[in-house]
């Protein structure tokens, strides 16, 4: 007994922080290797005109800003909203689903059943690859495919409904399928959240007369808001990097009247010509953009979480 | 667990694909000696033009002794297969390589692109000996020092390409007027209509009265609203008569830097919409199913402008009712079989093809003389070819036997079909071609989709079109 507590002790002083760098060296390395460099480098491009016509290489010469002027000159704004009204499209459905089936999955005075069951279910969209989801959505709802012509039948339309001819309904089936791939992630994720919140917590609440919506906004929102700030921010870094729903449902295009061209659709048209300096720039607003709405959301959102702990 | 998925696959197909690649070497190294390649070599002098600059001092012409070739499918090398490997012209000790990359998403260019940038370090067996190229970007390819001069360079003479079509040759002449590249087949196009639907419609299905009633693009505005009133559609799609306005533009896409829009496209343009306001045509787009579908049985669509392979593959395939992978046979009673017929149209146009690149750096210039040669100048291989595989060749000495011959299609209802296409070849005029053309092709077709769906004006339509063209191409200018 004593012998072992002896060692304990004589470990206490052993400094373990130098095994804690050595495990980190491997990311370290491999993010300055594939994160860190390119970054920099996509900067250094973004001041060069640098691409190619046909097989001739044209450039690199220094530009300055001249690629920020054509980009801000551009339709920039268009992808910009593009992409924020089809994201908000699928996250605001998002949201609001998941939540509510976390809280249905988690109330213990529900006792729903088989939760294993469809918890697995609704999680099952997210292992298909979205490429191949969005080639399903494209043969569904084709001019001539099952969707229209099960609309016909049943005498609900005259005349088949072209979809990817409007703008609403692309939209729509591209946040559709956003919707439908992530929400299952999302209610797993808040699950754990609120699986994390003291049982006593909910039953003084309803010993106190609470009813259950009372204890959602008052008890559940508020304990589970860092996950919230966590889903809300992944979301969103995922919305404006939203690419391969769209690019294979448009076939690339953006179809119709590039009103479904996301931000990094048309980073992906620069492609074609291998233009370094445009794609360069386009990065890099692109990285700005994405730091300032996450250090904002961050900022709002943890405010309140702050003040209060600081308050008490 | 996606992420992982992937990466699982890509590390096992890139660890298959080498470990094939070093299979496929360590065969051929077993039975790979250098000898083989000297004999080869000491009665290749069978041509007189051994002469070659690279051969340097000695008679001696070295040759390497992998050829490499870049296609996008496998349609050359069954051709190099059938009619040069097993007609036993490959000399013993060369190794031939197809490198294929599909064309999907520009893939094939990027791929190529790639190796040709990289050729003069490359080792010599890995080096780009032939590659293919679509009429489309051929001047990409063509227009620079990638590709060999197939008369200088290769060694073909006048006389050998004399009995090529003129168009075939231009599409792949640069800008000094040097032919850089050579092709077999010549895809003339034509309109192929429904005969049942023309004896409904206009009272007969001869061809030479069916091409009389669409000789113009008045004549076939008419026949479109004749057809429309018995409820048919002239055309499937939007792009269907694309390419006989695009084919038969004044200038080229390009002025300098500027992008010029020619009149005839706007004729694309303003019949296309009209056709979609009248209900004349689908609303489908080309290689979409339900554009295939209009080719088949169900289909209530008067005629389809397609070009040679197109009629005895694509559209034969679709008008079968049940497809010969599912047991049905190509013959009449199965769908529509023998139910088209095929006339010249308003206007001459081609559609596809596939030309022969020599690249600049090739250690195998008398073998790539050779196939050259016997793919693309012989008449009696070429004949061979159209003979059996309905190919439409380039060699007009050769089509214009079979066009004076019996020859008959069953699925055209007995037509020869190959007596119009040699007709319509020689009008073929390509010289307005730019290295521009598929790029800009594409996006004016996908701009101007949304204005004929109703989803925007013209001129919306219109800046969409530079917007993306200029996307593609940033040299260029509104």
């Amino acid at each position: 007994m004593k012998a072992d507590r002896n060692q304990a002790v004589k470990h206490k002083g052993v400094s373990y922080a130098k095994w804690g760098y050595i495990f980190l060296i491997p990311f370290f390395v491999t993010y300055l290797i594939f994160s860190f460099v390119p970054l920099i480098s996509t900067f250094y491009n973004s001041f060069f005109e640098n691409y190619m016509s046909g097989l001739k290489h044209i450039g690199p010469n220094f530009v300055g800003f001249e690629n920020f002027k054509t980009i801000f000159n551009g339709d920039l704004l268009k992808y910009i909203s593009n992409t924020i009204i089809i994201w908000l499209m699928g996250f605001i459905p998002q949201i609001i689903f998941s939540l509510l089936l976390a809280v249905w999955f988690t109330d213990l005075r529900l006792r729903l059943k088989a939760t294993g069951f469809f918890k697995t279910i609704i999680y099952m969209p997210n292992l298909i690859m979205a490429a191949a989801f969005s080639m399903l959505f494209y043969a569904l709802f084709s001019d001539r495919g099952p969707i229209n012509n099960i609309l016909m039948n049943i005498g609900f339309l005259k005349e088949e409904f072209r979809f990817m001819t409007s703008v609403w309904a692309t939209r729509g089936l591209i946040s559709g399928m956003n919707f439908l791939m992530w929400f299952g992630n999302t209610t797993i994720i808040l699950m754990s959240g609120i699986m994390g919140i003291d049982t006593s917590l909910f039953e003084s609440a309803a010993i106190d007369g609470a009813n259950s919506l009372k204890i959602f906004t008052k008890i559940t929102i508020p304990t589970i808001r860092p996950i919230l700030i966590f889903v809300f921010i992944t979301s969103m870094i995922g919305g404006i990097q939203m690419f391969d729903i769209p690019q294979i449902l448009t076939n690339g295009k953006g179809t119709p009247n590039r009103s479904t061209m996301t931000l990094i659709m048309f980073l992906n048209n620069h492609l074609f010509s291998k233009n370094y300096g445009l794609a360069g720039a386009l990065s890099v607003i692109l990285f700005v953009v994405t730091s300032i709405l996450s250090i904002a959301v961050f900022a709002t959102m943890t405010k309140g979480i702050t003040k209060k702990k600081g308050g008490k | 667990m996606k992420k992982k998925l992937i990466a699982a696959l890509l590390i096992s197909s890139m660890a298959i694909s080498t470990l094939v690649g070093c299979a496929g070497k360590g065969k051929d190294g077993t039975k790979d000696p250098d000898k083989e390649v000297t004999k080869e070599v000491t009665d290749a002098p069978k041509t007189e033009d051994n002469k070659e600059k690279e051969g340097g001092s000695g008679d001696t012409v070295t040759q390497g002794k992998v050829l490499n070739i870049y296609c996008w499918n496998e349609e050359f090398k069954s051709r190099y297969t059938d009619y040069f490997e097993k007609a036993g012209k490959l000399p013993e000790g060369i190794e031939v390589n197809f490198v294929i990359t599909p064309n999907e998403n520009n893939a094939y260019q990027n791929a190529l692109d790639q190796a040709l940038l990289n050729q003069e370090s490359a080792a010599d067996d890995d080096k780009v000996d032939i590659f293919l190229v679509e009429a489309d970007y051929a001047l990409k390819y063509v227009d620079t020092d990638y590709a060999l001069d197939v008369k200088a360079d290769v060694g073909l003479t006048d006389e050998d390409l004399a009995n090529q079509y003129q168009y075939t040759k231009d599409i792949v002449t640069d800008s000094n007027g040097i032919q850089k590249g050579t092709t077999w087949q010549a895809t003339p196009g034509l309109f192929a209509y429904r005969r049942s639907i023309a004896k409904d419609v206009l009272g007969t299905d001869d061809p030479v009265e069916v091409q009389a009633a669409l000789s113009d693009w008045n004549k076939f505005d008419d026949v479109a609203a004749k057809a429309a009133e018995k409820g048919y559609k002239m055309l499937s799609g939007y792009d269907d008569a694309y390419r006989t306005f695009s084919n038969n533009v004044s200038a080229p896409w390009v002025d300098g830097t500027k992008i010029v829009i020619d009149d005839n496209l706007m004729r694309w343009v303003d019949q296309t919409k009209a056709y979609t306001d009248n209900k004349y045509n689908n609303k489908t787009s080309l290689w979409a199913p339900e554009w295939s579908a209009d080719q088949g049985p169900e289909g209530k669509v008067f005629g389809f402008f397609y070009s040679t392979w197109g009629i005895n593959f694509t559209l034969l395939g679709n008008a079968l009712a049940t497809p010969v992978s599912e047991g049905g046979k190509e013959e009449v009673g199965n769908g529509i079989f023998g139910d088209y017929a095929v006339c010249q149209g308003p206007e001459s146009y081609y559609w596809g093809g596939t030309w022969i690149c020599a690249a600049a750096g090739t250690d195998n210039l008398p073998l790539i003389k050779e196939i050259m040669k016997t793919l693309t100048c012989d008449a009696e291989t070429m004949k061979k070819i159209t003979e059996e595989t309905q190919d439409y060749t380039n060699n007009m000495k050769a089509m214009d036997e079979l066009a004076n011959s019996d020859f008959q299609s069953a699925f055209l209802g007995g037509q020869n079909h190959i007596k119009l296409f040699a007709e319509a070849a020689p009008k073929i005029d390509m010289s307005n071609i730019s290295q521009y053309d598929q790029g800009l092709n594409e996006s004016f077709q996908g701009a101007f989709k949304d204005y004929f769906d109703g989803t925007v004006d013209k001129d919306t339509a219109l800046d969409t079109f530079y917007t993306s063209a200029i996307e593609k191409y940033p040299e260029l200018t509104r």
